[in-house]
């Protein structure tokens, strides 16, 4: 409760802050805040049991519970791993970076209200928050036509989108009478047969599913990652997604578990699309953002077969795989955007060489790579288990045999950057990686291989 | 204690290996090699008066999923482990007098296979095994992609998809067996004993026979293999066919048998048929080989054919006789895809046409050549022939005439092989050998030690029989179906 007061609080104070012209001093002093923000959420976890925040006429708007904790302590440490690459990034933007950091930090706060929301009223309003927020991020470059048609692309199909999304909304509040997750549970699985709840549930789904990127909701996710700025497209593939996945398999498991029956035959089919298509069409990306765009589809195949096994353990599974995509993805950028920087190249070409001129960087872009791909012992593998085992666990022994061949499928677009690395030659000079790059580097890295190696702690954390 | 070094040791010296520079790597991995050489034989004289006891490592790891670091050494392993520790260092040796690009970065992977490999034998936690094995193949790629021959990016990314491709599907099955223990464990002693109906064991069976058939490689999984073995720079090679694919034999004896026994019921006669087909086919298309690294991929596909067999025969003289013949197979595979790399450092090809009268330049050289090569055509008194006499009885026990075709590999062998030698170490001098130094002393120590070996394990063969005897038999026990 209180991390989302002091997120929003800090937001504001990146506007203030503009205007008392301290600008040298907002990336230290939004690091610092989600620090504090981090260790307030922390101090929450040992509170007994779930908090529930009413709206006026105390009904439930949200839940503060050890899901959306995990869930909020991930996604404002990642936040804190963004944050850190902003400086160097907008270090040519003289106006408007306190507006581009606000924006962001309310990125996170649009994400805070995802994961606590307990009413669909809730689960809107973050969706758009987060949503908004990053229509203006992607079209930020405004001198940059390709951001110009990233930011309207997404414009225009994410509010379609969201339109779906609020006409579900009204028609499951038509069918149950309310915005309330446990209402509408408890309406769903006293078996009334309402046509009007399963239009409406498919409805709020298919917007979920734009969200999330799955095939084939998923056209806008290419040309929106290639278009934006670098730095937003880390955002929007690791932050925004985790926690629209995160939402999606709240709803999924407390507010529409009654028919789950019916939705699981609708999301088997999309995740098993997502799984093939997601893989094959990356294998031919030549664009090292829309190969990240199309793995990023493939991965929300196997975390949309996390949402369909709606056991409590399946988001532990969850937030582990979120854990492990988001660390080997921001990893991957941030060797990345330096050498797109200095190279002013964003096809897999860019990478030449690199194994070479900077042995640092190409190795530990090397087990970023391996852990989005899934090699033992690093985290990305045991997400894969955890996500394969709850998965056959409820049932869906097919699907995750299409998960597990879509996944050596995957093996091959991820060892063409390796390659690109090793066995190719380039005449462009080393690249020089600024400092809180590396270091990013190095935590996201040294981090997927303790959660791979030493993921005690966490897999049990739900 | 014992086993966490052996295990860990490797891992160490890859480090410091690493860290030690260009200059010393080879040397240092040399006396890093050599000591872990020193421990797996401290280890196994506390074998033989202790028995398997003292080894046995049991910690909790991962609590849910329930996954424990569980390491025990019993006589199967503690071979498979020695002849690891016993080949590295005579890897290591064979690159000295070679000049090695980035020789820190290419010895310290060879020594984290090494460490990946001891894991796989000692492994007795499903998903520990597993994540050894999985961890098995990154070191390999990476030495046959950056040292490797021209033709080398394609070729090994096929060898790595394709034995990838196997491992998730036995990861599939590692998570299916999971759930049908009630205990929930990766604990082999409960995975030993679960009731699985036999339609499930059925299926069960290809999910972990493809992984391991692909690995071994076992016709017609084998496409990726001469091909991979041809362009990985010779030290993968002898990695790849001296132990990786023992990992595959191991595991079916460890793995596959008594873990599903009725789907070895079911499936097994087909998968020895498979096994022999791939004796014959791959013998024959050896004769045809111009390529002296080819020839010895393909007799070793060949060879690899009847050590599967003889563990499909499931009898204890089949399991025998695969033992003794994994040994033999490593040895003799190494010193032989030395021998081609020796004729290549000193003529530039591996193509037979262009050689022929080694013998009078370097004589030391061929004798020693010889008797490696006789060890593999399975000549009686070498180690060779008593793998394969053991794995024919074992096979003849289960199918006669099964066996009479297996029994083509030793003739096929001793044409192809013996045809080898004649063109490239006997007769007119060829064109591509205008001068050829004998040997150097690290070329002269390493072959000694083979031949040593090939002689002293065809001689007495006992100690070998009797450490494997007990963990075999306890494989048959389980695999043998009431």
């Amino acid at each position: 409760m209180y991390t989302l007061i002091y997120t929003c609080c800090l937001g504001l104070l990146c506007l203030v802050g503009e205007i008392l012209n301290l600008r040298k001093l907002l990336i230290p002093m939004i690091l610092a805040g989600l620090a504090a923000i981090f260790v307030v959420n922390c101090m929450e976890w040992d509170a007994a049991g779930p908090v529930i925040i009413g709206g006026m006429d105390m009904s439930h708007m949200m839940r503060v519970d050890s899901y959306s904790i995990a869930f909020s302590g991930l996604s404002i440490f990642t936040a804190m791993l963004i944050f850190a690459l902003t400086g160097n990034f907008y270090k040519n933007e003289e106006h408007h970076l306190s507006d581009y950091l606000a924006i962001l930090v309310f990125v996170l706060t649009g994400a805070l209200v995802l994961f606590s929301f307990y009413n669909l009223v809730m689960l809107f309003l973050g969706i758009e928050i987060v949503s908004i927020s990053l229509y203006v991020m992607a079209g930020s470059r405004r001198q940059d036509i390709r951001s110009n048609e990233a930011g309207f692309k997404y414009f225009l199909m994410g509010s379609f989108a969201s339109a779906i999304l609020l006409f579900g909304i009204t028609l499951i509040f038509g069918a149950t009478g309310s915005f309330e997750l446990d209402k509408i549970a408890a309406f769903a699985s006293s078996g009334t047969d309402s046509t009007l709840l399963h239009i409406g549930a498919l409805l709020v789904i298919s917007g979920m599913l734009f969200k999330v990127a799955a095939v084939p909701f998923h056209f806008w996710s290419p040309d929106v990652y290639e278009g934006s700025p670098s730095l937003v497209t880390v955002m929007m593939s690791t932050l925004v997604k985790v926690a629209f996945f995160a939402a999606f398999f709240r709803l999924m498991s407390v507010g529409l578990s009654g028919i789950h029956d019916y939705t699981s035959d609708i999301l088997s089919l999309v995740a098993a699309l997502t799984l093939i298509a997601g893989n094959l069409i990356a294998l031919s990306q030549n664009n090292f953002k829309r190969l990240l765009a199309y793995s990023g589809i493939s991965h929300a195949g196997y975390m949309l077969l996390a949402v369909l096994s709606i056991e409590n353990e399946a988001s532990s599974a969850l937030w582990y795989y979120g854990a492990a995509y988001v660390l080997a993805t921001i990893g991957a950028f941030a060797v990345a955007i330096p050498v797109f920087y200095f190279r002013n190249d964003e096809t897999i070409d860019a990478f030449n060489g690199l194994g070479k001129k900077n042995p640092l960087q190409a190795a530990f872009l090397t087990i970023s790579m391996l852990s989005l791909a899934g090699i033992p012992p690093l985290a990305g593998f045991l997400g894969k288990y955890y996500i394969f085992s709850e998965a056959i666990r409820s049932g869906y022994i097919w699907l995750t045999i299409v998960a597990v061949l879509a996944s050596i499928v995957g093996i091959y677009y991820y060892f063409k950057v390796i390659l690109a690395m090793y066995t190719k030659d380039t005449v462009e000079p080393e690249v020089k990686s600024p400092m809180l790059y590396t270091v990013v580097m190095i935590v996201c890295v040294v981090l997927s291989l303790l959660l791979g190696v030493w993921p005690g702690p966490f897999t049990n954390l739900l | 204690m014992m086993t966490l070094l052996l295990l860990f040791v490797p891992l160490v010296s890859a480090l410091v290996v690493y860290l030690a520079g260009q200059k010393l790597a080879s040397k240092v991995a040399l006396g890093l090699a050599v000591v872990e050489l020193a421990i797996s034989g401290i280890a196994l004289s506390m074998y033989l008066k202790e028995g398997p006891e003292p080894f046995y490592v049991f910690h909790e790891w991962i609590a849910s999923p329930k996954i424990s670091f569980h390491l025990a050494l019993d006589g199967l392993s503690l071979l498979l482990v020695i002849l690891t520790n016993l080949l590295i260092p005579i890897i290591i040796l064979s690159t000295f007098h070679r000049l090695i690009p980035n020789a820190k970065s290419y010895f310290a992977l060879i020594l984290m296979m090494q460490f990946a490999l001891v894991g796989v034998f000692m492994a007795m936690d499903g998903l520990l095994y597993y994540i050894f094995w999985e961890l098995a193949l990154i070191p390999i790629y990476f030495i046959a992609l950056r040292w490797g021959g021209p033709n080398r990016v394609p070729v090994t990314l096929k060898f790595f998809i394709y034995t990838l491709a196997g491992s998730l599907l036995m990861l599939f099955g590692f998570i299916m067996l999971y759930w049908y223990n009630p205990q929930q464990s990766f604990d082999i002693r409960e995975l030993y004993n679960l009731a699985i109906s036999g339609s499930n064991q059925s299926w069960l069976f290809w999910m972990f026979f493809l992984a391991f058939a692909i690995k071994i490689p076992i016709v017609p999984f084998h496409t990726w293999q001469a091909d991979t073995y041809r362009e990985a720079p010779t030290q993968g090679t002898m990695l790849l066919s001296g132990i990786m694919l023992k990992m595959g034999i191991y595991s079916l004896l460890r793995w596959l048998l008594p873990i599903v026994p009725l789907g070895v019921a079911q499936w097994g006669p087909l998968a020895i048929t498979l096994c022999v087909v791939g004796i014959m086919y791959a013998s024959i298309i050896a004769i045809k080989q111009d390529n002296i690294k080819n020839l010895l991929a393909y007799s070793s596909l060949a060879h690899v054919g009847l050590i599967s067999a003889g563990v499909f025969a499931i009898n204890l003289h089949g399991f025998q006789g695969s033992v003794v013949q994994m040994l033999a197979h490593g040895i003799n595979v190494v010193g032989l895809f030395f021998c081609a790399d020796i004729i290549f450092n000193r003529t530039n090809t591996l193509s037979i046409d262009g050689l022929g009268g080694i013998r009078n330049l370097a004589p030391k050289f061929s004798t020693m050549f010889m008797v490696i090569l006789l060890g593999s055509v399975a000549l009686p008194l070498t180690n060779g022939f008593i793998g394969e006499f053991l794995l024919l009885y074992g096979v003849y026990e289960y199918n006669i005439w099964l066996s009479a075709f297996a029994g083509l590999t030793i003739i096929l062998g001793a044409v192809y092989m013996l045809r080898m030698y004649k063109k490239v170490m006997l007769g007119n001098t060829g064109t591509r050998v205008q001068s050829f130094p004998d040997l150097y002393w690290n070329e002269f120590l390493a072959l000694g030690i083979i031949v040593v070996l090939v002689i002293v394990m065809g001689l007495y063969p006992k100690p070998v029989l009797e450490i494997a005897e007990p963990a075999l038999q306890l494989i048959l026990d389980k695999t043998i179906v009431q």
